[in-house]
């Protein structure tokens, strides 16, 4: 749906606590009508990042735009426009459903507060427990109540911090085919998740690690981009191999999946020689494969921790 | 498709239907709150029975030395009398004024009569005596009665004894004078005086605590990065929070009012929609200065340090507890910047004096602008983002 314009436009975006940098010099630039996934381990720096393109932090640096207004000179203008999902739940507990709804109707001003609450509270299937207080439902429910609400005004992008956190498989396959449909619509979303279905989901990725970006773009050309081999080892005793081969020449890591084992490292010739004496052992097939988005992460996330040690 | 530069829609820096949206909200909080509405309810009721009690009651039996340097006829006449009133109970007689005083200052008694030399004499001769009593004004409401009684009290025991001969120094007016010294206190506040005075306490209290816990409930709760990163101002948040305490401001004053009115029997000359256009003006003025501790705390336990940081002074400079113009100069710059000093000073004028407007003027403009400088010290200090 990009027509060449961004919703997004930031560059330089920094943020620091104290001496600790959260957030070193992010750009991100991310068109209209696009699902873009935010990604990177915990402590990262993802909400930050995200708090201060909706004027909830301060940027120490940088400077752009947000849906055509300046992040830093208007963030009054940019709240009215974005649907901010916050990591922790954050409406009243003591609220009940309805009235927390109506409440964020009211303060954006909507029309027809009463039938707007009713069909978003009917649209999530909650029409039953409309008066229970918030504070009663369980993790997930609050997640899709924290979603609706931020959904209400008809927001042109969303800003979701984990919005599928502790959200069963079937409400956030919904909860997906709805941001795909608002997609369609132009609705720009910037979603972080720590899941990989849901970064596939996405049309491109950013993947940030201790503040800084470290790869970006759609699945495949990040995977593409991180030059990592991997083989896939399956069978019987497939597991057990595993503490040989950490720490060979060659083998950057090896991941579990299940009942296979993915070894990957940057150099095929030497992944390729790590795995040689193990090729004839019977019951395992050895096979190289592309890797999977979980690979190139986990790779990230080494070569992150690497680069701070 | 939507442009992603479309013009701004209007952005009003005032909304009242975002005011009522966060007025609404506070409404159903403060409802669901069945314990905090309790107390709110419940404690003027109740500091105002204990205190109001506690203050005002009108004590029998106080222990009194009476230092006796002529004893005779007419000194044990007084002490008889004393002891027979029922507020006095001579706990000591003593020939020495010093002892007496000692007692006095050590607690020990609340009153001293003083008998001087040659008491009898001078009375006799009609050269007017003096009897001289000090009492410990510390707690004067609950002494002031007795004090009054005494001078009576001698002056009707002396008369039996002035018989005979002497019957002519028994004339319808004492013949020696009580010289009453009220001692660590000498303005003296009647129990009048206290009820209203504790009108303006409860309410400091009460008010001050009800939003400093404000904004940093929200905080604590996680729910303050919702509330600003929707599009509501900071003037529309801190109007929403403040209108409806002063509802409830109002509610825990008509309680007080009619427990003085029917319980304390205070009187009420004034004007009371005066009173409570006053009384508006002093309890938002209170709750701008909780808002302005919310503002400044992170969390609900520092607010209520600096709530109790802003009660002392409230209490002891306010002229509540000790009179007002007894104090150092310095302190009574203090007083006159807090609230409750001008709120004392306009309610018991109202109540007991029946002012009307343009005397309470001086002491309502100070309440105005301590209110609006609060606010807007508030508002500088509103934090619009998390960090
Ligand atoms: N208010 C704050 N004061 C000090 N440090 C902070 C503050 N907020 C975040 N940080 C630090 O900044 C870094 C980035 O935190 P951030 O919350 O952005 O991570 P994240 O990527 O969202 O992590 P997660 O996946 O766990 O949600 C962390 O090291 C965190 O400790
Ligand atoms: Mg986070």
């Amino acid at each position: 749906m990009s027509n060449g314009e961004l919703a997004i436009d930031v560059h330089g975006l920094t943020k620091r606590f104290g001496t600790k940098v959260a957030v070193n010099r992010a750009d991100i630039q991310v068109p209209v009508g696009e699902v873009w996934g935010f990604l990177g381990p915990n402590g990262s720096g993802k909400t930050t990042t995200i708090r201060m393109l909706c004027g909830l932090l301060r940027a120490d640096e940088g400077s752009g735009t947000v849906l055509g207004f300046d992040f830093r000179a208007q963030p009054e203008q940019i709240k009215r426009e974005v649907g901010y999902m916050t990591q922790r739940f954050s409406f009243w507990e003591d609220l009940s459903i309805r009235e927390n709804l109506e409440f964020v109707a009211r303060v954006y001003g909507l029309p027809n507060v009463k039938e707007v609450v009713t069909a978003q509270i009917e649209r999530l299937g909650l029409i039953k427990r409309q008066d229970q207080l918030a504070g009663d439902l369980s993790g997930g429910w609050k997640q899709r109540l924290a979603l609706a609400a931020c959904m209400l005004h008809q927001p042109k992008m969303l800003l979701l911090d984990e919005p599928t956190a502790g959200v069963d498989p079937k409400a956030r396959r919904d909860f997906w085919d709805e941001i795909h449909r608002l997609s369609d619509e132009g609705l720009t979303v910037l979603v972080s998740t720590h899941y990989m279905d849901e970064a596939e989901r996405c049309d491109r990725i950013v993947y940030i690690n201790l503040g800084d970006i470290v790869a970006r773009g759609t699945v495949a050309g990040v995977i593409e981009q991180s030059g990592l081999h991997t083989f896939v080892v399956q069978g019987e005793g497939a597991r057990a191999l595993a503490p040989q081969l950490h720490g060979k020449p060659g083998v950057d890591f090896v991941a579990f999946f299940g009942a296979a084992l993915h070894v990957s490292g940057r150099d095929p010739a030497k992944l390729k020689a790590a795995l040689e004496p193990f090729a004839q052992q019977k019951g395992l097939t050895i096979q190289e494969s592309k890797p999977s988005l979980e690979d190139v992460f986990i790779q990230l996330q080494e070569k992150g921790r690497g680069a701070y040690a | 498709m939507r442009a992603p530069t479309a013009p701004a829609r209007r952005l009003p820096r005032f909304s009242l239907r975002r005011i009522a949206a966060v007025l609404g909200k506070e409404f159903i909080q403060m409802r669901r709150d069945r314990v905090t509405f309790a107390l709110i309810l419940g404690v003027p009721l109740m500091q105002l029975l204990l205190f109001g009690f506690a203050i005002n009651n009108d004590p029998k039996h106080l222990p009194t030395a009476v230092s006796i340097s002529d004893p005779g006829a007419f000194s044990d006449s007084i002490v008889a009398a004393l002891n027979t009133s029922g507020y006095f109970d001579v706990v000591s007689a003593t020939n020495s004024p010093e002892t007496a005083r000692r007692l006095l200052a050590e607690g020990k008694v609340s009153f001293v009569v003083e008998i001087p030399a040659n008491f009898s004499r001078d009375l006799v001769r009609g050269t007017n005596p003096e009897l001289l009593i000090q009492a410990d004004a510390t707690d004067p409401a609950s002494s002031s009665n007795a004090v009054g009684a005494l001078g009576e009290l001698a002056t009707d025991a002396l008369r039996d004894d002035l018989i005979g001969p002497l019957a002519v120094r028994a004339p319808q007016r004492p013949s020696f004078t009580a010289v009453i010294h009220r001692l660590y206190n000498p303005e003296i506040i009647t129990q009048w005086n206290i009820v209203p005075g504790l009108l303006g306490i409860i309410l400091t209290m009460t008010m001050v605590l009800m939003t400093s816990m404000a904004l940093t409930r929200e905080r604590e709760r996680g729910t303050y990065e919702n509330l600003l990163a929707m599009p509501t101002t900071p003037v529309e948040i801190m109007i929403g929070k403040i209108l409806p305490n002063i509802v409830v401001g109002l509610i825990q004053a008509v309680i007080v009012l009619l427990a003085a009115k029917f319980i304390f029997k205070v009187p009420m000359i004034g004007s009371l929609p005066l009173l409570f256009g006053v009384l508006v003006i002093f309890i938002a003025a209170n709750l701008a200065v909780g808002y302005t501790f919310s503002t400044i705390a992170e969390s609900q336990l520092q607010a209520m340090q600096m709530m109790v940081f802003f009660l002392l002074p409230a209490i002891l400079l306010s002229g509540f507890a000790f009179p007002f113009r007894g104090m150092p100069v310095w302190a009574q710059w203090v007083g006159e910047v807090l609230p409750v000093t001008h709120f004392l000073r306009v309610v018991r004028g109202i109540l007991l004096q029946g002012n009307g407007a343009a005397e309470i003027w001086p002491d309502v403009w100070p309440l105005l602008l301590f209110m609006f400088g609060m606010m807007t010290v508030a508002l500088l200090r509103f934090r619009r983002t998390l960090d």
